[in-house]
């Protein structure tokens, strides 16, 4: 964490919430203004900012995050209101420093991000859906993206990124 | 010495991931609004709500007054202590500055700027903000723009239309009466954008001991350092741009000189560290990125065998209420005028007329897009006329692959090609014979089918001679860029490309480049983005040109350094550096493979032995390679004839859609795409441009609209009504590359940055077209909504039963 | 868009909220998953002085019977609904709107009570719900609950019978428990989980003659609120249903509608769209009818 980092000041009036929350397997404590997003708490506060603002009305998926393990647009989430919850960011899938989860590690093989603006968003927005379903059609990988907007890589090579992750050949070796 | 003559690369069109999204996929991208900076303020922007209005008066009291605010300024401030942005052609009295002074002249204009602790602050402070207009008449149809009685949006000016010319190549107007058919037809492209999913956003800091204001921006834009420093009345060595920046997309439009004005202006005002970053709804309407706006209006005049003459073009483009680079947006597709066709004389008029409407910025491909699709709608309408199939007619005036170099009417000369053979993959790919079947059941099944096709051109290289040819007192001919490389003392190589990149791949091109001539692992090399104070010159990755540019600079810097290499060890070796052979970084006898230096020992030499040095040679290894466009530095002719890019990359689309006959909703069910961009460096980055091209292409086709109301007030302000198309929407996409090696560069490469995005318009309103034809409609204007092609097949139902009538 | 500054405050339970709602009046707005409330407020559309967070209330979170309808509580969210196969069963045509509620990370927090009471024009629930002829519960402090009926509930755009100081509670929505009966949801929009254009829905019972013994009809994106027709289906009831003779019935049904004109459709071509989309879930409700016998 940059040590020069300061958060923005909060409105001279506002209450300040006491909040804690399991940010990537961490448990975190912050104070935050009732209309703090949780996408603003995530970026400014606890300086991740790998989960990216693209239009702040719940339309484009840059900002979802896993709550509780299912994909949420954290813009669209007032940080006060998910207390005692889990938050995964892009920052918490890889399982180690060195590694990358299955689905990130595909992403790269098949090219499937030229900016990587929206990745964060569709990371996990895949990652959810193999945890629901291991093994998807491509109808099914393209209806769960179907809310994150790219307006580079048109799609295909994110489509076969997941089908690559999911295929029996990779899925073997682990 | 061009390398491309030799096939066997070892690296370059390899599968490689590429080495930025390391950083992507872990969220550790560094974007413009991730950098963090001590003490950071906030802006937010007051808006203008009208579309044309005199400022009568601003009241920043209470803004001032609120806790957390740092200050509250107006266009007056501002513009007295900036210089105007002015416009690419010669149009001095349209002056446009980052907040307005006295005059609005578009919904959304910036009009006040509020700087506070955080941008929730700022934007509170931003409602107490109380401004007086006195409304005035606008104006926002491009041809009542035109009319002698409308409201000038910048009277200094004294005209609606900043541009205007007519250039004619060629005896026209001969070759149109000698011809057997004329036909003419109008199509228009609506205003669109590619609007990335980042917004804009700039951050500035000034140093009052170095005097050196530090920007960090989401930038893609040729001399952004330098206009941003003469607006701030800075000297060039004072700004220091930081192209280490990931910027999320652009595609053209993030050239967000006024942002970095009014950012850079707080930030030496206040002393503090200020930051900017559009909000969407800012973003849409005043952040200055909308694109072509255009009306073409085109005569062909062709023979009953199909032969296409000629072709008059006039192409009305409404830029809105500023210039930027918009009038040159008419002027790039001058390059590749005809297409990839034999037409052999043309009139083009080009016409750029300003409305009280948000400004255009470079949209991908610069206007290119927007003329292929009048091109290639006019190849269908002559087909359709004639009964030729609309394959057979554009065989027959594709310029053939022994025509190259072919040099075009408007004075460009196309490097190298084979179309018909790029057309011919993509058919066999598509099974045209089988997709011509499919469509006909989709027909018997009641939905209108349509097979679409589209062959157009993507020139590359970035060569912008539309500056000089659009405006005679500009004569820049310089569109250089370069690269330097290092190998330090233990080893290892580091490049250096100088502007930023927006997903182009930039570093791991240069890397697969270096690696390539140096013949040592491409992710052993690194790749780093200077900032612009120890910058070589570049001029950004626009037009499709880094490939080429970057690629050529990256390259020649590392031949350098591998000539330096050989000659270092023949010294050493006392021999002729013929008698050497170079392999993988290790130099030896060719003849006796023993007496051999290795890499680590040359760099030894390079860097520690002065002594072991020939005479005159410097010490270290370090190259670098600075370089002007092939085919550039050449000024337009008196009648508007110049070389605009060096490289023509090609495209040949097909595809198979149906429309629902009740609810006019569009789906595509094959897409391929025959591309031709000569070498490919990065395959895996070509191919992920051009799905994407053909995406943005879509979106431009089917549903993407700045729509505004007849008082100027933009209705498609958020993304709930500019519709973008998602993974449901862009089909399955099927890619057949083909490599004509393009002579003027390195490695054979050309550009495509700009690929699908350049056919995919034309092709699906070819496929919509047919489709509309069996029941006698046509569409001639995007987008192609469900309300609009109802619209078009209501209207021939009308016209059919009003002809039965009779 | 960050939206205007606002008080919080996380109900401990429903008397708690309510007695909030009553002391702040019309300055408080409830919030419960805010997929439709926040972006309002991040665009300053909307800028309550206090916000009473009701999503985690145990109390608005079940899902009951009674013998006529499933009991939804309003905070039940749509994804747990989505999830709920056996709920879903004696609700079909629910099923059938769901998947074209939003996205998936919109369902996953929004709930069925604030995409009621947010009472968008084009929304699939509020359309589902008063198709149904559903009912809905709500409370305010120091009141018994009072019962609304979904031809009641929706007033305008955005705006319903739920007073400044009431909360949704629950909503009832009738099973049919007649064994032939089909559903059919269909909706046009120019991309997946856009706001629709026009949308359709229909129940259809048939009796053992293959007579029409019940049917719902309801039109949704047309008109400030969503549009039923009962009158129209009871002159239905008893009727042998046939493709042309749906047809007939789908115009006589866009003919009575008055459709606005925006950005994306004009007045016409909406009407039209109503048209087919009505003929489409009447053949396919009838058709399932059939097939469910």
């Amino acid at each position: 964490m940059n040590p020069l980092h300061s958060p923005p000041q909060s409105t001279p009036q506002a209450t300040l919430h006491p909040i804690e929350l399991q940010v990537n397997g961490q448990s975190r404590r912050c104070h935050v203004e009732p209309r703090t997003t949780l996408v603003d708490l995530l970026r400014d506060q606890l300086a991740l900012t790998g989960t990216h603002v693209g239009c702040e009305h719940g339309v484009c998926g840059a900002c979802s995050v896993l709550l509780d393990g299912e994909p949420v647009r954290s813009c669209c989430v007032f940080a006060v209101q998910v207390e005692g919850q889990a938050v995964t960011t892009v920052e918490g899938l890889a399982p180690a420093r060195d590694q990358l989860s299955r689905i990130q590690d595909a992403f790269c093989e098949k090219h499937a991000l030229q900016c990587g603006y929206c990745t964060p968003g569709m990371l996990i927005a895949c990652q959810a859906l193999l945890n629901k379903h291991p093994r998807p059609t491509e109808a099914q990988v393209r209806e769960a993206i179907s809310g994150n907007l790219c307006r580079c890589t048109g799609y295909q090579q994110i489509v076969d990124a997941v089908m690559h992750a999911t295929s029996s050949q990779v899925a073997s070796h682990g | 010495m061009a390398e491309h003559s030799n096939p066997n690369f070892k690296y370059i069109g390899k599968h490689r991931r590429a080495v930025e999204h390391k950083r992507f996929v872990r969220g550790q991208g560094r974007y413009a609004a991730d950098i963090q900076l001590p003490g950071l303020l906030h802006v937010a922007i007051v808006a203008s709500p009208y579309a044309s209005a005199r400022i009568v008066r601003i009241d920043t009291q209470a803004a001032l007054q609120m806790p957390g605010v740092h200050a509250v300024v107006t266009g007056e401030q501002l513009q007295a202590q900036t210089d105007a942005m002015l416009p690419g052609v010669d149009a001095p009295q349209v002056r446009r500055f980052a907040l307005a002074h006295q005059v609005v002249r578009y919904s959304g204009e910036w009009v006040v700027a509020v700087v506070a602790e955080s941008r929730a602050l700022a934007e509170d402070a931003a409602e107490l903000v109380l401004v007086d207009y006195d409304i005035t008449p606008q104006v926002v149809d491009p041809l009542q723009a035109m009319q002698a009685d409308a409201p000038l949006v910048h009277p200094a000016h004294g005209s609606n239309v900043i541009f205007d010319r007519t250039f004619d190549w060629g005896p026209v107007a001969q070759d149109m009466a000698a011809c057997a058919h004329q036909l003419s037809y109008s199509v228009q492209w609506s205003r669109n954008a590619t609007v990335p999913i980042e917004t804009f956003a700039v951050s500035c800091q000034w140093n009052d001991s170095t005097g050196i204001l530090d920007v960090w921006a989401s930038i893609q834009m040729p001399k952004f350092p330098d206009q941003l420093a003469k607006a701030l009345r800075l000297p060039g060595n004072a700004v220091r741009v930081h192209f280490d920046v990931d910027v999320g997309g652009s595609y053209g439009v993030k050239r967000g000189l006024k942002h970095a004005v009014l950012v850079g202006y707080l930030a030496r005002r206040l002393g503090r560290a200020v930051r900017f970053i559009e909000d969407r709804m800012e973003n849409m309407r005043g952040g200055d990125m909308q694109g072509p706006d255009r009306r073409f209006e085109v005569t062909l005049g062709f023979e009953t065998d199909g032969t296409i003459r000629c072709m008059r073009m006039h192409a009305l483009d409404d830029i809105g209420a500023y210039s930027g680079r918009s009038p040159l947006q008419l002027g790039k597709p001058v390059g590749a005028i005809v297409g990839p066709y034999r037409i052999a004389s043309v009139q083009y008029r080009a016409t750029a007329v300003m409305t009280h409407k948000t400004p255009q910025e470079a949209v991908r491909g610069f206007g290119q897009s927007p003329t292929n699709y009048a091109i290639e709608t006019g190849i269908d309408k002559v087909a359709r006329f004639l009964g030729i199939d609309r394959i057979a007619l554009r065989q027959r005036n594709l310029i053939g692959p022994e025509e190259f170099p072919y040099l075009i009417p408007s004075g460009t000369q196309y490097d190298s090609g084979d179309y018909t053979t790029v057309l011919g993959k993509a058919s066999a790919a598509i099974e045209l014979d089988d997709l011509l079947k499919a469509r006909d059941r989709l027909r018997a099944q009641g939905h209108f089918a349509g097979v679409g096709i589209a062959t157009c051109l993507e020139p590359s290289g970035g060569n912008s001679s539309f500056e000089p040819l659009f405006n005679p007192k500009n004569e820049t001919t310089t569109w250089m860029d370069s690269c330097l490389v290092r190998v330090d003392l233990s080893g290892h190589v580091t490049a250096l490309m100088h502007t930023s990149s927006s997903g182009q791949a930039h570093e791991t091109l240069v890397s697969t480049v270096v690696a390539e001539i140096l013949q040592r692992e491409p992710d052993s090399i690194r790749v780093l983005h200077s900032d612009s104070l120890n910058a070589l010159p570049s001029n950004s990755p626009v037009g499709s040109r880094m490939a080429i540019m970057l690629g050529g600079a990256a390259a020649n810097a590392a031949k350098k350094i591998r000539s330096k290499l050989i000659r270092l060890a023949a010294h050493q070796l006392q021999c002729q550096e013929e008698a050497l052979t170079y392999e993988g970084g290790h130099v030896f006898l060719s003849d006796e493979p023993s007496r051999r230096l290795s890499w680590d020992a040359l760099v030894e030499i390079a860097h520690r032995k002065f002594h072991q040095l020939p005479a005159g040679m410097e010490p270290g290894l370090q190259e670098k390679f600075v370089w002007e466009v092939p085919t550039g530095g050449m000024l337009p002719t008196p009648d508007g004839r110049v070389q605009m890019y060096p490289c023509h990359s090609f495209e040949a689309h097909l595809l198979l859609l149906s429309i629902d006959a009740q609810t006019y909703k569009v789906q595509i069910h094959r897409y391929v795409c025959g591309h031709d961009c000569g070498v490919m460096i990065s395959p895996d980055v070509v191919h992920g441009m051009t799905y994407g091209g053909i995406a943005h292409g879509l979106g431009a086709a089917l549903m993407e609209k700045f729509t505004y109301s007849p008082d100027g007030q933009l209705l498609s302000g958020t993304f709930m009504d500019y519709l973008m198309p998602s993974a449901l929407e862009v089909p399955a996409i099927t890619i057949v590359d083909h490599c004509t090696p393009s002579p003027l560069t390195e490695f054979g490469q050309k550009g495509s940055g700009e690929a699908g995005y350049l056919g995919s318009p034309a092709a699906i309103a070819s496929a919509i077209n047919d489709a509309l034809s069996v029941h006698g409609a046509s569409i001639d204007h995007l987008p192609m909504t469900p309300q609009a092609l109802w619209q078009a097949v209501q209207l021939a139902a009308d016209s059919q039963s009003s002809k039965e009538t009779r | 868009m960050k939206a205007a500054p606002f008080e919080y405050t996380r109900a401990q339970d429903l008397a708690t909220a309510l007695e909030h709602l009553a002391q702040y009046g019309a300055e408080a707005k409830l919030i419960a998953g805010g997929q439709s409330l926040v972006p309002m407020m991040a665009m300053r559309l909307v800028r309550p002085t206090w916000l009473v967070d009701i999503y985690r209330l145990a109390e608005l979170r079940q899902i009951s019977n009674t013998d006529q309808a499933v009991v939804i509580g309003a905070a039940v969210r749509q994804r747990e609904l989505q999830d709920n196969a056996q709920r879903l069963g004696q609700l079909p045509l629910v099923a059938d709107a769901l998947p074209w509620v939003g996205h998936q990370q919109t369902r996953n927090r929004g709930t069925v009570g604030g995409s009621l009471v947010h009472a968008d024009p084009s929304a699939e629930l509020p359309l589902t719900f008063l198709t149904l002829g559903g009912s809905a519960l709500v409370q305010s402090r120091g009141q018994a609950a009072r019962r609304i009926a979904a031809v009641d509930f929706f007033q305008g755009a955005m705006f319903t019978a739920v007073a400044d100081d009431e909360c949704l509670v629950s909503t009832e929505w009738p099973i049919h428990n007649t064994q032939r009966t089909g559903t059919a949801f269909e909706e046009t929009s120019i991309r997946h989980g856009d706001f629709a254009m026009a949308s359709a829905c229909c129940l259809l019972s048939l009796n053992e003659q293959g007579q029409i013994s019940d049917l719902r009809l309801g039109v949704g994106g047309v008109d400030s609120i969503p549009l039923a027709f009962p009158e129209l289906a009871r002159q239905w009831l008893g009727q042998t249903p046939g493709s042309a003779s749906f047809k007939a019935l789908a115009h006589a049904v866009s003919a009575q509608l008055d459709p606005h004109s925006d950005v994306h459709v004009q007045a016409p071509f909406r009407r039209h769209l109503a048209s087919v989309l009505l003929e489409r879930v009447l053949n396919q409700a009838a058709e399932r009818a059939r097939a469910a016998g």
